[in-house]
């Protein structure tokens, strides 16, 4: 049988732009590992992406060292590096304890963030009407700050875990329903025609056109809405002032100021810093995971 | 309008043109009424100049576009009742429109599951379409592992995959090199012979439109009309001998001083 389109004439027509089986096509997408003899160590990307951030970082951190050892700064002024780590040990137990709800709030109030801002970019993206109606609201919900509104929502929800997480979610709210709103928009107008000559129905409009063309922008929204949702917590505890078991690590800050402790209170700073570079890491690393092999955003040259 | 006076003909009428005319609201005038008559298997360019209207009238017909007046028919139907007909089209589109997610089979599938056909049939259909273009060692790959040509036999795929009756192309290998164009040229029209379609392929191409087409309907702009038709009678299949025979500049010479017309007088018209 004689095909119209003969696959041997194609490959000599049309060289692929990546390479000739999918199998290879697929290592592509994730870059292979250069060996470590033909390059010096130091010269690999890889190996510089680690490094330099972290050489900057001694360097400062020796600085900081040298600055307060060599100047005699007293520890309830600037603590010494060396000092916080200390304390950091040595007061795990409140601290960890702390870290442990901060980063229970966070979660929560980022996973309803997500949960709330999509369900929302669904409903903008029915129809403009819809979208023009609410959209003034959802701006008004991001331009009033979450300080002034946080007390109101303390006194209105008895309980504080669930009083601090509506106000974390509230801050990480907006990215999401923009960033989710405009990639559910940003779909290719031929791809959408194509959509529509098949008489595809809405839902699958949705599920295989809209949804996997608006994920770059939704994981932009998601790295921006994890470090915020770090904020409004932080934010959220200082207004609540809880103590006790409840207390997060804004607690911490707080009492170490009051007591001049302020060893502590760095220390509760490293471990708040350290929570959101994790959120962030975790972010692009889901984003790599879902859109590594196809969007230009993701695929290492 | 110079309507050809070709002999009447028994065939079924594929696409009927009937006084369809656009026009946006702003009053811009994309095309002035047009009337077509496309018979089953026949192979009709739309050639013209950008801003004539071919692309307007390609997607008209493809029920992508409502005329603001008059009429078009697919099999005696009207576009939007073609699943009464029992008939299917598929439509090509310039870019090769793929979902860049999806791998190749994905993406051929597509039209398939939209219409909710089983899996194993629709997977079986895909390996036919993507044997067909040449594409079976690429099913599992990215589009974008894949050169413009390959992906534009991907779109291509897609559209067989339906078993369509009709296949509209829009300019479909314009942004492809000559050498690529030529070779998707000449696979088409085994593909068209093969499968017996009726194709309605616009293009800007005199000599893509001469080695293509039974039929070119020459079109001008400002504003958007059909100016005339010209059979093209060299005998099928047409080979690499046929684009440098004296028959083919013939034919170009024809069309190319048909479209010079057509420009001056829209020229005119402007003026």
């Amino acid at each position: 049988m004689s095909t119209p389109f003969p696959s041997a004439s194609a490959a000599v027509a049309e060289v692929p732009r990546a390479v000739p089986t999918p199998k290879k096509a697929a290592v592509r997408a994730k870059p292979v590992r250069q060996p470590l003899l033909r390059q010096p160590l130091l010269s690999q990307p890889r190996v510089q992406r680690v490094l330099y951030p972290l050489l900057v970082g001694l360097v400062l951190i020796a600085l900081w060292q040298g600055l307060v050892t060599g100047l005699e700064l007293p520890p309830y002024l600037v603590p010494s590096p060396l000092l916080m780590l200390e304390t950091l040990i040595s007061d795990w137990a409140p601290l960890g304890a702390s870290l442990w709800v901060t980063i229970k709030i966070t979660v929560l109030a980022f996973v309803a963030a997500t949960i709330a801002g999509v369900l929302i970019s669904f409903l903008f993206v029915q129809s403009k009407g819809i979208e023009t109606a609410l959209f003034p609201y959802a701006v008004l919900l991001q331009v009033t700050p979450i300080v002034a509104v946080a007390p109101l929502i303390i006194i209105w929800v008895k309980d504080p875990t669930a009083s601090m997480v509506i106000c974390a979610a509230l801050v990480a709210l907006f990215p999401i329903i923009s960033n989710t709103t405009l990639g559910l928009r940003s779909i290719e107008p031929d791809l959408q025609s194509y959509f529509q000559l098949n008489r595809a129905t809405r839902l699958q409009t949705l599920v295989r056109l809209r949804i996997p063309s608006a994920l770059p922008y939704f994981f932009g929204g998601l790295r921006i809405s994890s470090g915020l949702a770090l904020i409004g917590a932080v934010v959220a505890e200082f207004v609540a002032g809880t103590g006790g078991s409840g207390a997060g690590l804004a607690y911490q800050i707080l009492q170490a100021g009051f007591q001049l402790n302020i060893p502590r209170m760095f220390a509760a700073l490293l471990l708040i810093s350290l929570t959101g570079v994790g959120m962030f890491v975790l972010m692009a690393w889901l984003s790599r995971l879902a859109l590594g092999s196809w969007h230009s955003s993701e695929i290492t040259p | 309008m110079n309507i050809d006076a070709s002999p009447p003909s028994t065939a079924t009428p594929a696409v009927e043109v009937l006084s369809a005319e656009k026009t946006y609201p702003n009053g811009t005038q994309a095309l002035l009424p047009v009337d077509l008559c496309i018979e089953e298997g026949e192979f009709v360019t739309l050639l013209g100049p950008s801003g004539c209207g071919k692309s307007t009238l390609l997607k008209m017909v493809a029920g992508l576009l409502e005329p603001t007046d008059g009429r078009l028919h697919l099999w005696r139907k009207p576009v939007a009742q073609l699943d009464e007909s029992g008939k299917k089209m598929a439509f090509v589109f310039q870019s090769p429109t793929l979902m860049p997610w999806a791998s190749v089979q994905t993406n051929v599938r597509l039209p398939l599951d939209l219409a909710g056909v089983a899996r194993a049939e629709a997977d079986a259909r895909v390996s036919e379409a993507l044997v067909l273009v040449g594409l079976s060692k690429f099913a599992k790959a990215l589009p974008r592992a894949l050169s413009g040509g390959m992906q534009m036999r991907v779109s291509i795929a897609r559209g067989l995959v339906t078993q369509p009756d009709l296949l509209l192309m829009d300019e479909p290998f314009g942004a492809l090199d000559e050498i690529t164009r030529h070779k998707l040229d000449a696979d088409l029209l085994d593909l068209w012979r093969k499968k017996k379609l009726t194709v309605i392929f616009v293009t800007h191409s005199i000599h893509e439109a001469v080695f293509l087409s039974s039929r070119v309907v020459m079109m001008a702009a400002r504003p958007g009309r059909v100016v005339e038709e010209f059979h093209i009678d060299a005998p099928y299949p047409r080979t690499a001998d046929f684009m440098v025979s004296p028959e083919f500049s013939r034919y170009a010479k024809q069309l190319q001083d048909s479209l010079l017309r057509a420009s001056a007088d829209s020229t005119e018209a402007f003026a």
